[in-house]
């Protein structure tokens, strides 16, 4: 019966996802599609947060995935999501097979200012080559067809947003998959004893290559979401900036779960949403103050408020059914 | 293999930390089935000698040979995979986490160390022998044909040092691993090893069975510091 009581909650928030469209007025649907992208990345990121590493770095392969649609839009006439959605998550989980073999090595801040050194190498690559980059001009993205169809005009938004959808919780399944597996677990255990993994008869190395790898290739998934969600893509894709939003986004939601990432991810583009209507002088600021806020009276972040509430309520229904 | 052959030898095992000679060219043959165990004063190379024939440390000079292949030299993942596992003096374990998953997988190995209630829980909730039974679970679970225990009841109080030992060495029997473990309880070495191997400023100077060895007035005092 516990497996089954712990069901409600991912049936009702996938339920409120599936409905969210049908409901909700076009911006919520893009704010929404936006964040389900980002929470990619920022899960991605949360990898290695969990194994008491921290990336600045990760933008290099979220702009990975979004300068391949670009270029296939511009190069090739090619806007087909189905089709550049894996090229994307391929291209970036090569460059993160390539980068990972010197990532590997490292660990505390040299990991995480060589990853923040990669990207901003891409970053300025992006800038000056503008010929083929567009610069700081960047490149425009029209709309995705799907498998060669393209939806009414009408319904663009919601066709993307269903596709998002799904390649989150593609992507939540494999991550789920990989923490499950000992690689996975190792990589939680890797801040916590090295030593012990190495005589488990496991490289620590070879943990960390790996992760990096499904790492790169989940951001560079969220980086062809993206672009395809907000229609532009500039250098800042790959700026440290954007980097550190996600680090920002992991603690905001939690980085010991998976949906930590997502609440995180959600709360963070509603919060950007408003914060930049209402004061659009300091909304920074504002979420800096609820860092400051989250830090010091949810350091497990958003997440375990719920977790907490959640469980209380469990407690409550468990007294009740006893009583 | 031959079954008379050793598991585990070694031949001039040397290592030195500047002018100390912690390991000093160590000559010994361990038999399969062994249960053996190491004895010797602080610092006499108990620890650097578990560490060299684990690949933590390299050694200086010597072999050192595993079921009649040299594996002198070789990380501690490589050791492992050979199918040599080691505990700790500290227990080294993920303490922010359950057991890890090939442990949790066989689960009859945890209850056979008494440990089934811990699956899944933190390893942080475990008392000191709880923490050492685990860490010799842990290397126990790869299934090794050598196992190295370093010192696995130090730390856990002397009321619970039998239990453990009689878990330990119960389970040990019933497997065919070749044990070899550090020890400073000389109550401990002379009711659980069969045969005993003493250092003394990292060399060998006695080895042989238990109670003849501990019975040695030379051999106290090494050890003890008295007869």
């Amino acid at each position: 019966m516990a497996g089954t009581r712990r069901w409600p909650a991912p049936m009702i928030a996938l339920a409120l996802f599936l409905v969210a469209p049908l409901l909700a007025p076009g911006w919520i649907v893009f704010v929404l599609t936006l964040a389900l992208a980002k929470f990619m990345a920022v899960l991605a990121v949360a990898l290695f947060l969990r194994g008491g590493l921290i990336s600045f770095g990760h933008a290099l392969f979220y702009a990975i995935g979004a300068y391949a649609v670009g270029f296939a839009v511009k190069w090739l006439g090619v806007a087909d999501a189905v089709l550049l959605a894996p090229l994307g998550a391929v291209l970036a989980a090569g460059v993160a097979a390539l980068v990972g073999l010197i990532m590997a090595r490292y660990r505390g801040v040299f990991f995480a200012m060589l990853n923040l050194g990669v990207s901003m190498i891409l970053y300025a690559g992006l800038l000056k080559f503008y010929w083929v980059t567009g610069g700081t001009d960047g490149i425009g993205v029209r709309s995705p067809t799907y498998l060669g169809l393209a939806p009414p005009r009408e319904v663009l938004r919601t066709a993307f947003y269903y596709f998002t959808l799904v390649l989150a919780g593609m992507a939540v399944y494999i991550v789920y998959r990989f923490l499950a597996s000992p690689v996975g677990y190792f990589m939680k255990a890797l801040g916590d004893n090295e030593v012990r993994i190495e005589y488990q008869g496991e490289s620590v190395r070879r943990v960390m290559y790996l992760t990096y790898v499904l790492s790169g290739g989940v951001a560079g998934l969220a980086g062809v979401l993206a672009a395809f969600a907000v229609g532009h893509i500039v250098p800042e894709y790959a700026y440290w900036a954007q980097s550190g939003e996600f680090v920002f986004v992991a603690l905001l939601g939690g980085y010991g779960t998976v949906p930590g990432p997502l609440i995180g991810s959600l709360a963070f583009e509603f919060l950007r949403t408003y914060a930049s209507k209402y004061m659009p002088e300091a909304w920074q600021a504002t979420l800096g103050v609820i860092m400051l806020v989250i830090i010091m009276f949810l350091p497990g972040g958003l997440w375990t408020f719920y977790a907490a509430v959640a469980g209380r309520a469990r407690r409550k229904s468990e007294g009740l059914a006893r009583g | 293999m031959d079954d008379a052959a050793p598991v585990l030898s070694t031949a001039d095992l040397t290592r030195h930390f500047g002018m100390v000679k912690a390991v000093d060219g160590i000559t010994v043959e361990i038999a399969r089935g062994a249960l053996v165990g190491i004895v010797g004063a602080n610092g006499s190379g108990k620890t650097t000698f578990l560490n060299l024939i684990t690949g933590y440390l390299t050694p200086d000079r010597g072999r050192i040979e595993f079921m009649g292949r040299e594996t002198t030299g070789l990380p501690p993942r490589a050791v492992t995979k050979l199918g040599i596992a080691r505990s700790f003096q500290v227990p080294q374990l993920y303490t922010g986490l359950s057991v890890p998953p090939r442990v949790a997988e066989g689960l009859q190995i945890l209850e056979r160390f008494g440990l089934g209630s811990y699956a899944d829980r933190p390893v942080g909730q475990l008392a000191e022998g709880g923490r050492k039974l685990l860490d010799i679970a842990l290397s126990f679970a790869l299934r090794p044909r050598l196992l190295l225990m370093d010192e696995p009841t130090s730390g856990v109080s002397i009321d619970d040092k039998g239990p453990v030992m009689d878990t330990l060495v119960g389970v040990l029997r019933q497997s065919d691993v070749t044990t070899i473990f550090v020890e400073h309880d000389m109550d401990v070495v002379q009711r659980y090893a069969r045969r005993v191997l003493v250092f003394d400023n990292g060399r060998v100077i006695a080895q042989g069975e238990t109670g003849r060895v501990l019975a040695d007035a030379e051999v106290r005092k090494a050890i003890l510091g008295h007869a």
